[in-house]
């Protein structure tokens, strides 16, 4: 499994490789540490939508271990700008996917056309590959089709969907969902959100409400609320984490449409301002188009 | 919370003489304050540069004025420039034969399917007969997303079964819209990645077989820096002729529109602004440009302080409260420079986060137009019936001289001493100020409205 994720990762970066990142490479590829590589550097990621202040404290950490250590070799110092931008993504907590528990809920939110439903469909999939029984609940009853769009994918990926009309109650929706999980004793659920602005107060507000009815309905539910971020999201996306982290505690990120030119920078600002992790990544419009993410496969692969 | 750039300027500007030239080192300074903003707002690294050589050139050595500050000045160039990069609105091309063929293309969850509808209810709102086509036979349930939208706005959709080809589902919807008497098409194509070379082909395809009028590449507000490589790829490949920028309602910046205006050269047609089928604006560049800058629209706010403010009033009242020698007199007087800006909410909402601040707030009639100037009013005439000697010094008020104010204005003693205890807060907060870095920030308040 990992090695096939490593491998899609890094074909599903060879894109970028060849330019912006690809370009770091040539960076440390010959000449000294000079002030000039570090302001193409700060250009290169500045382009890759890292954020101006990452990158700065990126940039200025990296320096001031390059001096401290007395590196002089170019490979050297580009193992530093890996381990420093791996240590972004890292040292957060584990999934919570996996722990034993009587049922896993996992809410996944966020902004409109990010890839929530294609993502959850890919999650079934992945899940019921490996063994386990997964219920989705159409919880997203305001965006037109919709639900049929999540019950297509529910078809395909061979799992029941627990849906109402369209603009029913979402929180009705959530609440079936989860009772039909307790008595047919599946082991995880997947709970799809209607599309909403982080900025909107009343659509934040309904998803805290559906928050609190998993809550009420399984032990500590929800167990994983993932926040799906499209790739090519610049600076927005970690306001976009913030947003749903203060209202629904987001605990992980999934990037979808890593299958562009875009590579979701933005990660690392996300990562060193919340310490929200990045848990799973899409590459691909088909449903076995997604892989746990790897903060090393993934630095690397930028990195060719 | 939200630092502006507004806010940076006058920060780097503060510490200049308000005579004489702007000098090379005091526009780069400033310049570097707004290549931060662009880059923050998402405009293309690239962009950007060449963006700042542009407002440099014309920045320095450009002669101060006294009525706005050298920041304000800086501003006016940088926001001067935006809007010729971001160029003017153009409608959408009705020129030619009937049926009119709009295309609309972009990446995956862009907003086509959405943007179709609002398009549509656009036109039909201006009696057109659109007929909207559902040519995204890829995403699951898409054809029946547009199936319900056009149920939803009583506008017919021309849709096949998904096995059929994108180029002959519109093909035959031209037919349909000939046979029908509708006059413009609406092409709601698939998401698609620009390097993604079969399926720009087939956009290609649908080209030659419908010749639309418009190809308008739909993008999302929030795109970051690819956002250039994108737009590029789609103009290489299929021609574009406008573009549609989404999710404007959220809190991006839009820095992609700068990016794309750039690198393809078309017009920004419309801007979609809500989740609603009527959430459709046609673009102003104005408004446009102030966003990307952060600033709300502070841009019109400076403008009519110096059409309305007189100098010479904001410098006295400023040096009086410095000194804290600032009197009921000089309050009133401040307030009926202010009323002169027109109507206070109206003002307010020019602020950045100002928005975001009333939404906070439970107890939105305290805010409504009527309510504030309602209390302006009262404040103004509990002044009015003041004795001089009572303005300038405050302290003489007792009780029958409240009661005498309070009948003189048509108020209560209770609204004079409200106002008095106001007052006194102010007084208390000048008193803070007089420490040196206060003053300093007290000064750039000032300088706000000037």
């Amino acid at each position: 499994m990992f090695g096939f994720g490593k491998k899609k990762i890094s074909d599903s970066l060879a894109r970028t490789r060849s330019s912006v990142f690809g370009q770091i490479t040539s960076l440390f590829g010959g000449g000294e540490i000079d002030d000039e590589l570090w302001d193409d550097l700060e250009a290169l990621l500045i382009q890759a939508d890292v954020g101006v202040e990452t990158t700065m404290d990126l940039i200025e950490t990296v320096r001031q271990r390059v001096t401290r250590e007395g590196v002089t070799k170019l490979a050297d110092a580009q193992s530093i700008l890996k381990e420093e931008m791996q240590r972004l993504l890292d040292g957060n907590n584990a999934s919570d996917f996996d722990r034993e528990r009587l049922v896993t809920v996992v809410l996944v939110v966020g902004v409109n056309g990010s890839g929530k439903t294609t993502t959850i469909a890919k999650l079934a999939n992945y899940y019921q590959r490996q063994g386990r029984k997964v219920i989705l609940a159409a919880a997203d009853t305001f965006r037109a089709a919709a639900i049929d769009q999540l019950k297509i994918w529910g078809e395909r990926a061979n799992c029941t969907v627990i849906a109402h009309q369209p603009n029913a109650d979402p929180g009705a929706v959530v609440f079936d969902a989860l009772k039909s999980a307790l008595s047919r004793k599946a082991d995880l659920v997947l709970i799809d959100t209607a599309g909403r602005l982080h900025t909107k107060y009343n659509l934040m507000k309904e998803l805290e409400k559906l928050r609190g009815i998993a809550g009420k309905q399984v032990h500590a539910a929800p167990h994983e609320t993932l926040l799906v971020l499209d790739a090519i999201t610049g600076q927005n996306a970690l306001s976009q984490a913030r947003h749903f982290k203060d209202s629904v505690a987001i605990t992980g990120v999934v990037l979808a449409k890593l299958d562009g030119t875009a590579k979701g920078g933005v990660v690392f600002a996300i990562g060193r301002e919340l310490g929200v992790p990045v848990r799973f990544v899409g590459v691909g419009e088909g449903i076995e188009d997604i892989m746990p993410f790897d903060s090393k496969a993934f630095v690397d692969g930028l990195f060719g | 919370m939200f630092e502006n750039l507004q806010d940076k300027l006058q920060g780097v500007f503060n510490q200049l003489t308000r005579r004489g030239r702007l000098s090379e080192a005091d526009v780069d300074k400033a310049l570097r304050e707004v290549r931060l903003a662009l880059l923050e707002a998402d405009v293309n690294f690239k962009i950007v540069k060449e963006f700042i050589a542009r407002v440099r050139e014309r920045a320095v050595g450009i002669e101060l004025k006294k009525t706005i500050t050298p920041g304000q000045q800086v501003i006016k160039i940088v926001h001067e420039e935006l809007l010729t990069t971001l160029g003017d609105s153009a409608p959408i091309n009705l020129g030619g034969r009937s049926p009119h063929v709009i295309m609309l293309i972009g990446l995956q969850g862009s907003g086509k399917t959405t943007t179709a509808a609002k398009l549509a209810l656009h036109f039909r709102k201006s009696k057109h007969n659109p007929l909207l086509v559902a040519a995204d036979t890829r995403r699951p349930a898409a054809i029946e997303q547009l199936k319900v939208l056009g149920r939803q706005l009583d506008i017919p959709v021309h849709f096949e079964d998904s096995s059929v080809s994108p180029p002959k589902i519109c093909a035959n919807a031209v037919k349909v819209a000939k046979s029908g008497a509708h006059n413009i098409v609406i092409l709601d194509t698939a998401g698609r990645l620009q390097i993604d070379e079969a399926l720009m082909e087939e956009l290609n395809q649908i080209k030659v077989k419908t010749e639309p009028q418009e190809t308008l590449l739909v993008a999302d507000s929030m795109t970051g820096q690819e956002a250039v490589r994108v737009a590029e790829g789609f103009h290489k490949q299929v021609d574009l002729t406008g573009l549609i920028l989404t999710k404007v309602d959220g809190d991006a910046r839009g820095g992609a529109a700068i990016s794309i205006r750039a690198v393809t050269g078309v017009p920004i047609k419309f801007l979609g602004v809500g989740e609603k089928s009527s959430d459709l604006e046609v673009f102003h560049p104005d408004r446009l440009a102030s966003r990307i800058l952060g600033m709300g629209d502070i841009l019109s706010l400076i403008e009519r302080a110096e059409d309305v403010l007189d100098e010479e009033v904001a410098e006295r009242s400023a040096k009086k409260l410095l000194a804290g020698k600032f009197n009921l007199e000089d309050f009133l007087e401040q307030l009926q420079q202010i009323k002169k800006m027109g109507p206070v909410t109206k003002m307010l909402e020019m602020l950045p986060g100002w928005k975001d601040m009333t939404r906070a707030v439970k107890d939105t009639d305290a805010l409504s137009e009527e309510n504030m100037e309602k209390q302006m009013k009262r404040t103004e005439a509990i002044i009015s019936s003041m004795t001089t000697k009572e303005r300038r010094n405050p302290k003489v008020l007792n009780g029958s001289r409240k009661k005498r104010i309070a009948q003189g204005s048509g108020t209560t003693v209770h609204d004079v001493n409200q106002l008095l205890s106001q007052f006194r807060q102010m007084q208390k907060m000048m008193k803070q100020f007089k420490k040196p870095r206060a003053r300093q920030n007290l000064m750039n308040m000032f300088d706000g409205f000037r």
